[in-house]
C-alpha cells in the first residue's frame, strides 16, 4: 500500500512528459540481467516503450526475447537491474499486480478458455455478479453486453456471443485477447508472435487491430519471427542476440538485411 | 448458418433428454405388452427408479466438477462405504444416546472421515501435481483398505429409528426422503457450478488451464475444494446407504462407482475436460437408474444391465466426439 501519491504523481508526470517531448518512455528497462543455470539469458538490457508506439522485438530462438517479456509481465523477476512503468518500479511485483498496473500479455497459445463465451472470458479471473432475491450470482448477460462494446471499439462485430470462443476463428480469437487487454485498460500490450497461427486473411485483421491499438495511444510490444509483418506494423525494432542487445533501430532507417545480421550477431550497438 | 449451427448444437446439447424418453417409452411399452400394465404410471416403480438414481446421483454430483476440471476421482466408491460403515460404527457404540442424538452424530462423522481422503486427494494432485487418476487410484485403495478395518470386515448393522426413516420414510407419502434431500443438495451444486466464480473457474480449469491460471484463479485451492466436494457427496450417498439398509458395508459405494462415471459421461461431460452440467448428471443417473430397476422389473437376467449401461456409455463418448465437428459445420472454421 506504499507506492501512493509519489508514484501516482510519476505516472502523471511520465505521461505527461512522453506526451510533450516523446523523451520520458512509458516503459524504461535499465540493465536487466537474468542468469539461468549456466545460461546468461539477459545481459544489462536498456529498452524504452512510449505510449503509442509499437516497438517489435526480434531474434533468433534463444536470444531472450521470452525471458525479457517474462521479466516485464512479472513472471520471471530479474537478478539486477530495474523495470518502471510510467516511473513507478514493477520489478519484484507479482503478475497480477503488473497486469493491474496496466502491462496486458497476449501469450501467442492464446490465453481464451475455449469451453466458455466471450463475456466470461473476457471477465475471467473479474466476474460482474448481480444480486437475485439476496443470491449472488454470474451476471452473464451484462458480461456478454459488456464484451460485444469492448470487440466493437476495436471495430469487430461477432454474430453469436453466447458461443464457446473455440469456435470462433484464430483471428476472432486473437481480437477477443486482444480486446480483453484493452478492456481493462492496458497502458502497454505485449504481444507474442500474435499472427503465428493464423491464416493470411487473419493476420492481415491482427495487423490491422495493432495499429488502431495504437492510434488509441496504448503502447505495443510485437514479437515476430516474420520481419514482412514487423516492418509493416513496428515504429522501432530491438534486435536481441544471445541475450543481450544487439541493436536498436528506427524502422525507417533500417532493413531486412540488416536486421538479420543484428539476429546473427554481426552488427552491434553500443 | 446461424439457426443450422444452434440446432445442431441444441441436439447434441439435448440427445440426453431425448434418449431419457427413449428409453421410458421402451420400458413403458414392454411393461405393456409383458404385464399389460403401466411401468411409470406405478408410483413404487417411479419411487424406486427415484431411489436409485439417487445412490447414483450423490456419487455424481461432486464427480461432475472434478470432471469439468478434466480431473477424475476414483476414490469415491470407498469414501462412500467409509462413510456409511463409520456412521453405521458410531451409533453402534452410542446406544444409549436418543437415536436422533446419535443419528446425528453418525452423520457428522461420516461426513467428516470422508473429507480426509477428499484433502489428501486435493493435497497430492494441487500440490504435488500428481495425475488425479492415479492419486484417487492410490486413494481408492487407501479408502478400501480403511472401510474393512472400520467395518471389522463385516456389514455394520444398527437399530436406529431415526436412520430407518431417513432413508425409507416418505415426505406426504409420495417423496423418499432420500431423493427430497438429494434434490436440495442437487440444486445446490447446480448453483455452483452455474452462477458462481468457483463454477466459472472449474469449466476454465477443464477448457484451458493456463488461461485460468493468467487470469489470476487460485487453482490450486480450487483443486482441493473439488476433491473435497467429490469426497462429501460420496459420504452421502454412504449416509443414504446405512439409512435405507440399517447397515453400513465397506463396499457400498463399489457397484456405484462406475455407474457414477458413466452417469457424468452420458450427462455430456467430456474426459478431457471443460463440458458437462448438474441437468446432464441428473438425466445421466435417471437413465442408468431405469435400465437397471427396469431390466429387473421386465424380468431380465441382471447381469443385462452391465451390458446395457457399457453399450450407453460407448453411444454418450461417440456422440461426444462428434459434437465438436457438428458444431463446427457452418462456421467456416472447420
Amino acid at each position: 500500500m506504499k507506492p501512493s501519491a509519489d508514484d501516482n504523481a510519476n505516472l502523471s508526470t511520465g505521461h505527461a512528459d512522453s506526451n510533450a517531448t516523446g523523451s520520458s518512455a512509458l516503459l524504461s528497462v535499465r540493465g536487466i540481467c537474468k542468469r539461468f543455470g549456466g545460461t546468461q539469458a539477459s545481459r544489462d538490457i536498456d529498452l524504452d516503450v512510449h505510449a503509442g508506439e509499437v516497438l517489435a522485438l526480434a531474434g533468433d530462438n534463444g536470444a531472450g526475447k521470452s525471458t525479457l517479456i517474462k521479466m516485464i509481465a512479472g513472471v520471471n523477476r530479474p537478478d539486477s537491474g530495474e523495470i518502471r512503468l510510467g516511473g513507478q518500479r514493477i520489478d519484484g511485483q507479482s503478475p497480477q499486480e503488473v497486469r493491474d498496473l496496466g502491462i496486458e500479455t497476449i501469450y501467442q497459445d492464446l490465453a481464451l478458455a475455449d469451453n466458455l463465451d466471450v463475456g466470461v472470458n473476457i471477465f475471467l479471473g473479474r466476474e460482474r455478479m448481480r444480486r437475485v432475491l439476496g443470491v449472488p450470482m454470474l451476471d452473464r448477460k451484462w458480461m456478454r453486453e459488456e464484451a460485444a462494446g469492448a470487440l466493437e471499439h476495436l471495430g469487430i462485430r461477432l454474430d453469436n456471443l453466447s458461443m464457446p470462443v473455440g469456435y470462433l476463428s484464430g483471428g476472432q480469437r486473437q481480437a477477443i485477447a486482444i480486446s480483453r487487454a484493452v478492456y481493462w485498460n492496458a497502458q502497454l500490450v505485449i504481444m507474442d508472435e500474435p499472427t503465428a497461427a493464423l491464416g493470411v486473411p487473419e493476420q492481415r485483421e491482427v495487423k490491422d487491430l495493432i495499429k488502431r491499438l495504437q492510434a488509441k495511444g496504448v503502447a505495443i510490444i510485437f514479437i515476430s519471427h516474420n520481419l514482412t509483418d514487423i516492418f509493416e506494423v513496428s515504429d522501432r525494432i530491438f534486435v536481441l542476440e544471445r541475450g543481450r542487445k544487439a541493436g536498436e533501430r528506427a524502422i525507417g532507417d533500417t532493413s531486412e538485411d540488416e536486421v538479420v545480421a543484428m539476429m546473427m550477431g554481426k552488427v552491434i550497438d553500443t | 448458418m446461424n439457426t443450422r449451427v444452434r440446432l445442431l448444437q441444441l441436439l447434441t446439447a439435448a440427445w440426453s433428454w431425448l434418449f431419457l424418453l427413449v428409453i421410458m417409452a421402451i420400458f413403458e411399452a414392454w411393461s405393456w405388452s409383458v404385464y399389460d400394465r403401466t411401468f411409470f404410471g406405478n408410483l413404487y416403480n417411479v419411487q424406486a427408479v427415484l431411489l436409485t438414481a439417487t445412490q447414483i446421483l450423490m456419487m455424481a454430483l461432486g464427480l461432475t466438477f472434478v470432471i469439468i476440471a478434466a480431473g477424475i476421482d476414483l476414490s469415491i466408491g470407498f469414501i462412500c462405504g467409509l462413510a456409511a460403515v463409520t456412521m453405521a460404527v458410531v451409533i453402534r457404540a452410542l446406544p444409549e444416546l436418543p437415536p436422533e442424538l446419535s443419528f446425528t452424530l453418525g452423520v457428522i462423522a461420516a461426513i467428516a472421515i470422508a473429507l480426509i481422503p477428499g484433502f489428501v486427494n486435493g493435497w497430492l494432485i494441487a500440490k504435488w501435481k500428481v495425475p488425479s487418476f492415479i492419486g484417487t487410484l492410490g486413494m481408492f485403495g487407501v479408502t478400501r483398505g480403511m472401510a474393512f478395518l472400520v467395518a471389522g470386515g463385516a456389514t455394520v448393522s444398527i437399530r436406529n429409528d431415526t436412520a430407518r426413516s431417513f432413508g425409507n420414510s416418505r415426505v406426504f407419502d409420495i417423496i423418499p426422503v432420500p431423493v427430497l434431500v438429494a434434490a436440495v443438495i442437487t440444486l445446490y451444486f447446480h448453483y455452483l457450478l452455474a452462477h458462481t466464480r468457483f463454477g466459472v473457474y472449474v469449466y476454465a480449469m477443464g477448457g484451458n488451464l493456463q488461461s485460468a491460471v493468467r487470469a489470476g484463479v487460485n487453482t490450486t485451492r480450487i483443486t482441493f475444494m473439488l476433491f473435497m466436494l467429490s469426497a462429501f457427496t460420496a459420504a452421502m450417498a454412504g449416509i443414504f446407504y446405512t439409512g435405507r439398509f440399517s447397515a453400513g458395508a465397506a463396499d457400498a459405494g463399489e457397484p456405484i462407482l462406475l455407474n457414477a462415471v458413466a452417469a457424468v459421461f452420458i450427462g455430456g461431460a467430456s474426459l478431457s475436460g471443460g463440458s458437462g452440467t448438474i441437468a446432464g448428471t441428473v438425466i445421466g443417473s435417471l437413465i442408468i437408474a431405469i435400465i437397471q430397476f427396469g431390466l429387473v422389473f421386465i424380468g431380465m437376467p441382471p447381469f443385462w444391465q452391465f451390458i446395457t449401461v457399457g453399450l450407453v456409455i460407448i453411444v454418450a463418448v461417440l456422440i461426444d466426439q462428434s459434437k465438436d465437428r457438428l458444431a463446427r459445420l457452418g462456421t467456416g472454421s472447420a
